[in-house]
């Protein structure tokens, strides 16, 4: 052992004597490892839901008409400016000059026309499909300019145009944007070694501000021990959303690392089949909403990272409305009305995906349940076998799920959606607001749909879910939230 | 010897067969679509059903099966659905990494094994060998995972000597690519070791006993004389099996260790598969695995042959 111990001594006496030696000559780094949890299956934003591909290629490799900031906000990328007619129906969008694709072929209308009109054609295999199913018709008006004409006025438009699915693809190299994507964007695909990172290079020729990174690689660790020890070795730099929570205090503790603690889009519902009895029963589903604790959820699942929520909508977004005191934990209310509704004696079936907020969150429900008499028979789902079950069959009494779309609330006003709501005075609501675009009356009916899903207890509203990263102290620049999902490097630089 | 070889090539194909529809069957009744797994929460029906067409999912079962068994026996592994790129392409990426890790962690195991168990079986109830019984009792018992997070703290965190995990590529270099394989290598070895010490020395111990040595002793031979040239080669037999046991073990099992140095192996890509329902990834390379047992299993049973010429001579 002593021999060991003078061993490593002379090591660490040799690397510091290098380090010394060295250091003063030593520029900013340039070159970051990113760590994730999942890899993602392919690279083609266009032809996938998997929250990875974006991680990887959103603002890094591809863009779009529009973009997502990190604070949420829609902003020009390839469309410098647009003009919208009076009627709400047609976009013109004026698109910036000397954009170049990463094969060298010029970027134009042509490329728009091209990657919208796939994205919404019949064989499309876009996951988020109904993102352009107002479009009309789409015509090139000169190389720089196109116009976008929808059949029916869409106040989110240009927000639908920033998300991943609506990224413009060159039609040489769409097909083969699943391995080898080619964007327009400030970093060009390096290499994929399969399973274990993706690399992203500098693209010297980017029409936008030139980014301080020359090498992106994303490390894509599973295990959240794993996670863990890749961080304190340094084979990571950032870790955007670390899989372990229960060591984020560690890193709070430590000066080298940063903890970064933003927001998601995921609001996190208990999920009820409203179409099955007693679940169809509006006082029933309000007694489980007064059983559950929200934040000895919070606390229990996600170590204190989360916001309570009330309805289903973002908290950080200006046309929230804070409802949770309308369902407030409250356990004797909640029997009262089980009482009230002849509901004695219930047994559920709660059946939950594999992310840790629902498996460790379930129990929890579980248990608060129980306080009030109502018992839960848990199943824990792989995420293909919970579609197959819950999402597609509706096989389920309750349900855990976080719903990271940004501004998904209109999938209440759909029929066969799992929770089976589809009400009709909801569902008027959301067709009065894709017909408005005038703020006011569009806040006063987003305001409305909130109310109206929380007042009738469609599912029982949890939480937002927090993103929560861990960072060298030295990196800056990193998203702190995610208004969609990704991992935008094109601002992120060492800070020596 | 031929037939022998015969017998044993009829009933390795056999087996590829009955496998092969097995494999099919049950991935095909797990619960579980590939396409809306991709396709996520948000999509579209249309786009959904658009997506089985282009993976071939709304053909038959029957012609899915014998597409599946023809494309393998031309070599054709298929694509997979949520890669989008040859199986086989993906496969033999992987297998890279298995395959260097597995005969890397073999060759390390029997290196210790080998030694230590003829020690412990020449100087029987000498403190080295009650040493090498406590050693491997321990090594049996430590859960190989645990074990590589020890090494993890003590080498990559604390000594910096080693990265965490992940595997850079053997373009990399060659002592780059050994190096990341290095502590998951030990991590692997150190119970087959302890296994494979004791099945060593048991053997030896066994053949010690035997008449043979009992004449070579008799006929003037040292103790270690005996040992060397007679009971060794005898003793090999249960030690081969268990070296190809472990080989087959480690090609495939090592996924617990690949999750905790994160390596892009064999065992993660198939749990990774099953995870997204990429069926073809999974029945392929099962069957890949079970022709690497079958085919270890093989060899094996002609080594046997090598070791003890008896085997050979028989007709069995």
């Amino acid at each position: 052992m002593t021999s060991l111990k003078k061993l490593t001594g002379a090591a660490s006496l040799i690397a510091l004597a290098i380090g010394l030696s060295v250091a003063p000559a030593m520029a900013a780094r340039t070159d970051i490892n990113v760590g994730m949890v999942l890899e993602p299956p392919n690279l083609d934003p266009t032809g996938g839901a998997a929250a990875a591909i974006d991680e990887v290629v959103y603002a890094n490799i591809f863009e779009g008409l529009t973009r997502f900031t990190a604070d949420g906000a829609v902003v020009p990328a390839l469309a410098h400016s647009w003009d919208i007619s009076d009627d709400g129906l047609s976009y013109t969008f004026h698109l910036r000059e000397g954009v170049t694709f990463h094969d060298g072929s010029t970027f134009d209308a042509e490329d728009v026309k091209f990657s919208l009109d796939r994205a919404r054609g019949d064989d499309s295999t876009n996951a988020q499909k109904a993102l352009f199913a107002d479009i009309a018709s789409i015509d090139v008006v000169d190389p720089k300019t196109v116009t976008v004409t929808l059949s029916k006025p869409n106040g989110l438009f240009l927000f639908n145009m920033a998300w991943g699915d609506a990224v413009i693809v060159a039609p040489e190299t769409a097909a083969d944007n699943a391995t080898k994507p080619v964007g327009t964007g400030p970093f060009t695909f390096g290499e994929w070694v399969k399973g274990d990172h993706v690399e992203l290079g500098k693209n010297a020729s980017y029409w936008g501000d030139a980014v301080s990174l020359d090498k992106v690689t994303f490390k894509f660790i599973a295990d959240p021990t794993a996670a863990f020890a890749a961080m304190m070795a340094g084979d990571v730099d950032a870790f955007p959303n670390f899989p372990a929570p229960e060591n984020l205090d560690q890193f709070k503790a430590d000066p080298r690392f940063t903890v970064i603690v933003g927001s998601t889009e995921g609001e996190t519902i208990l999920g009820m089949n409203n179409k099955k009895a007693p679940l169809d029963n509006l006082t029933v589903r309000q007694a489980i909403t007064h059983a559950i604790d929200r934040q000895a959820i919070i606390d229990g699942a996600l170590f204190g990272n989360g916001t309570p929520i009330g309805t289903h909508f973002a908290p950080h977004h200006p046309d929230y409305v804070d409802l949770t005191a309308g369902s407030a934990y409250d356990p004797e209310k909640s029997k009262k009305l089980l009482e009230e509704a002849g509901a004695t004696d219930l047994t559920l079936t709660l059946k939950l995906p594999p992310p840790s907020y629902a498996r460790r969150g379930g129990e929890i429900i579980a248990s608060q349940l129980k306080e009030v008499g109502i018992g839960t028979e848990i199943t824990n789902l792989e995420w293909p076998q919970w579609l197959e079950e819950v999402f597609k069959n509706k096989d389920f009494d309750l349900t855990i799920v976080s719903h990271t779309e940004p501004m998904d609330i209109g999938i209440y006003a759909r029929d066969d959606y799992y929770f089976q709501y589809g009400d009709a005075d909801f569902k008027k609501i959301m067709v009065e607001l894709n017909d408005t675009t005038d703020p006011a009356k569009r806040t006063e009916l987003l305001h409305a749909a909130q109310n109206k899903i929380a007042d009738d207890a469609v599912n029982a509203y949890l939480f937002q879910l927090a993103k929560t990263g861990v960072a060298d102290a030295k990196v800056k620049g990193l998203w702190a939230n995610s208004p969609t999902q990704a991992n935008d490097m094109t601002k992120v630089h060492w800070d020596d | 010897m031929t037939l022998y070889l015969l017998r044993r090539l009829l009933s390795l194909s056999l087996t590829l067969v009955a496998a092969s529809l097995v494999v099919f069957l049950v991935t095909e009744i797990i619960p579980g679509d590939p396409a809306s797994f991709m396709m996520g929460m948000n999509a579209d029906p249309s786009a959904v059903a658009a997506l089985r067409n282009e993976m071939g999912l709304d053909q038959p079962f029957f012609w899915r099966y014998f597409d599946w068994v023809w494309g393998l026996l031309q070599g054709d592994f298929g694509r997979s659905y949520t890669y989008k790129v040859p199986v086989a392409e993906l496969v033999s990426a992987r297998v890279m990494v298995s395959l260097p890790l597995t005969i890397y962690a073999l060759v390390l195991s029997t290196a210790i094994a080998f030694p230590a168990g003829v020690i412990a079986a020449s100087r029987r109830n000498s403190p080295a060998d009650i040493a090498v019984i406590g050693v491997t009792q321990l090594g049996v018992a430590i859960p190989n995972f645990w074990f590589a997070m020890l090494l993890v703290l003590a080498f990559a965190i604390n000594l910096h000597w080693f990265s965490a995990g992940g595997f850079p590529g053997w373009d990399a270099g060659f002592f780059t690519a050994m190096k990341a394989l290095t502590l998951p290598a030990f991590a692997l070895a150190l119970p087959q070791a302890s296994i494979l010490t004791r099945v060593m020395r048991s053997s030896l111990l066994d053949t010690l006993d035997e008449d043979f040595v009992r004449t070579a002793r008799a006929k003037g031979l040292s103790r270690s004389q005996a040992l060397w040239r007679h009971a060794l080669r005898n003793a090999l037999i249960p030690v081969l099996t268990i070296v190809g046991l472990q080989f087959s073990f480690l090609l495939a099992g090592g996924i617990i260790i690949e999750n905790v140095f994160y390596l892009p192996g064999l065992g993660r890509l198939v749990f990774q598969a099953i995870s997204q329902r990429d069926l073809i990834v999974v029945r392929s390379v099962i069957i890949l695995l079970v022709f690497a047992v079958v085919a270890v299993t093989f060899l094996v049973d002609i080594a046997y042959a090598i070791a003890d010429p008896r085997l050979r001579r028989h007709r069995r």
